[in-house]
């Protein structure tokens, strides 16, 4: 089943035109990894299906719902806005984690703000009608997701206190407890020692093997290639290749993915 | 002799306070107004925030009070200060007014320090934007302001002697009113820099004061 389609992304920045054009689409269940070098627009694609950037032409589809559509004129309201940014979760390459909360409440701060909010105005929130009920669901899950990252005994640490893979991970259920469609990594393992990428990069695997909905952008070629369903390389603004990881990796058509590969596998 | 230069000195010291706390309960909101002034969007009133705090930071706040205190009166026909605490009020509005230029570029430098991945990072997960505010960004705004405004708030309490510009009667003025020859002595030195304890003591409580409050938010790192 088709849990995203993007048709025709463009955003420029100014004069720059970041993104020209980008079509793809992504079912239940898959991994999909964006490689390419930097300025290639990854990130920015990401941005813009997290709501943190609006492209100037295109449409994104989630869930058969149409989230955002250029061509309506309309402004999508905060609300919209925010109810959009929830089909999907972003993990950042610095982690964003809330440096004065303890890592439980990183992770429960968002849906307990969320769960009073709808609690007000609609009388019940995921079948809870107490704020009680609500905040021990919300608790129960932040134990049961920092359990899934093995880091239940730093519950109560404060970031700061923590190594960037152990940050990286709390920012995973951060971003799971949401219950996000497709969760969106944007270079996750860029700002870590070497040594702390295998930790992180196994939480994703194991989060492949649950079957989560994933897009990933990313310069663990390696990883990519054994983690992915779809590969797609991003080269100034447009898809130059896509096709599962035995295509674009192993056998690319493109002759700007073979230079790249190539520039990749000298390092 | 040692009380009535006491008793002076006290009441010296109660209007020094005086002009201290008017001046932080009105310079505190008004420098925010500005703050937000300077990064808004719409460039006429970034402009005219950052025209304010240019003038305000360029000149000395005794020429400010000077020409609060006398221009008035030297465009309206009588002086609009010629009243009961006139003085006090005038020093009041050329001590707030400066004070919030200065707080409103500590305010502007922690409300942009904050990292702009916080902001998204609340945004990401649904939070609106009161809702990042107040619970995302503010303790760390003011974790990094606190610093800078312990440094300001203590020169705002040596700042109140300049008042004596136009006549305020606060502690160095009570105390240089013995030198002079008041309250039936002349030629006392000692009393004017026996304010300086005053000040020294006040500055001390707020001194550890401070370093309460970082002590308290240095649990966490931003």
């Amino acid at each position: 089943m088709e849990v995203l389609r993007v048709e025709n992304i463009k955003k420029s920045f100014g004069k720059t035109e970041v993104l020209k054009g980008i079509d793809f689409s992504l079912g239940e269940g898959e991994v999909l990894s964006i490689i390419g070098s930097s300025g290639s627009g990854k990130t920015t694609l990401l941005r813009c299906l997290n709501f943190l950037e609006t492209p100037q032409e295109g449409r994104i589809i989630a869930d058969g719902e149409t989230l955002f559509d250029a061509e309506d004129k309309t402004k999508l309201s905060d609300a919209a806005i925010r109810r959009n940014r929830l089909h999907f979760g972003l993990v950042f390459q610095q982690f964003n984690l809330f440096p004065q909360y303890t890592v439980k409440r990183n992770i429960t701060l968002a849906e307990e703000l969320l769960a009073k909010e709808k609690l007000k105005k609609e009388g019940s929130y995921n079948g809870y009608t107490t704020l009680r009920e609500a905040l021990a669901a919300i608790d129960e899950k932040a134990e049961r997701l920092l359990e899934e990252v093995g880091l239940l005994a730093k519950r109560d640490s404060y970031p700061c206190q923590l190594s960037g893979g152990q940050q990286q991970r709390v920012a995973i259920a951060r971003a799971l407890a949401m219950e996000p469609e497709i969760l969106c990594f944007d270079e996750p393992t860029s700002a870590l020692d070497p040594e702390l990428t295998g930790e992180v990069l196994r939480v994703i695997r194991e989060l492949k093997s649950t079957g989560r909905t994933m897009i990933i952008v990313t310069h663990e070629i390696e990883f990519a290639r054994d983690v992915s369903d779809t590969i797609v390389f991003m080269d100034e603004g447009v898809v130059a290749e896509m096709g599962p990881p035995a295509q674009v990796i192993e056998n690319p058509l493109n002759e700007r993915t073979r230079a790249f590969l190539a520039r990749f596998n000298e390092r | 002799m040692f009380l009535t230069v006491i008793e002076a000195l006290n009441e010296g010291f109660l209007q020094t306070l005086k002009l201290f706390a008017v001046t932080l309960l009105g310079a505190l909101p008004l420098g925010l107004v500005i703050a937000f002034g300077s990064m808004n969007k719409f460039a006429p009133l970034r402009w005219l925030s950052r025209v304010i705090v240019w003038i305000v930071r360029g000149t000395p706040l005794m020429l400010q009070l000077i020409v609060i205190f006398y221009v008035p009166g030297m465009i309206l026909d009588q002086n609009p200060w010629a009243v009961e605490n006139g003085r006090f009020a005038a020093a009041a509005v050329a001590f707030i007014l400066n004070y919030a230029c200065y707080f409103s570029e500590i305010f502007r430098g922690g409300i942009e320090g904050v990292p702009i991945g916080q902001q998204e990072a609340g945004q990401v997960l649904g939070m609106t934007k009161s809702q990042i505010f107040f619970k995302v960004t503010l303790l760390q705004m003011i974790k990094r302001i606190v610093p800078p405004m312990s440094n300001e708030i203590i020169t705002l309490v040596k700042d109140t002697a300049i008042a004596r510009i136009i006549s305020w009667q606060e502690l160095i003025y009570a105390g240089y009113a013995f030198l002079k020859g008041s309250h039936g002595y002349a030629g006392l030195f000692w009393p004017l820099l026996f304010t300086g304890l005053y000040y020294l003591a006040f500055n001390g409580v707020l001194t550890l004061l401070f370093g309460w409050i970082e002590k308290k938010m240095s649990y966490f790192r931003s």
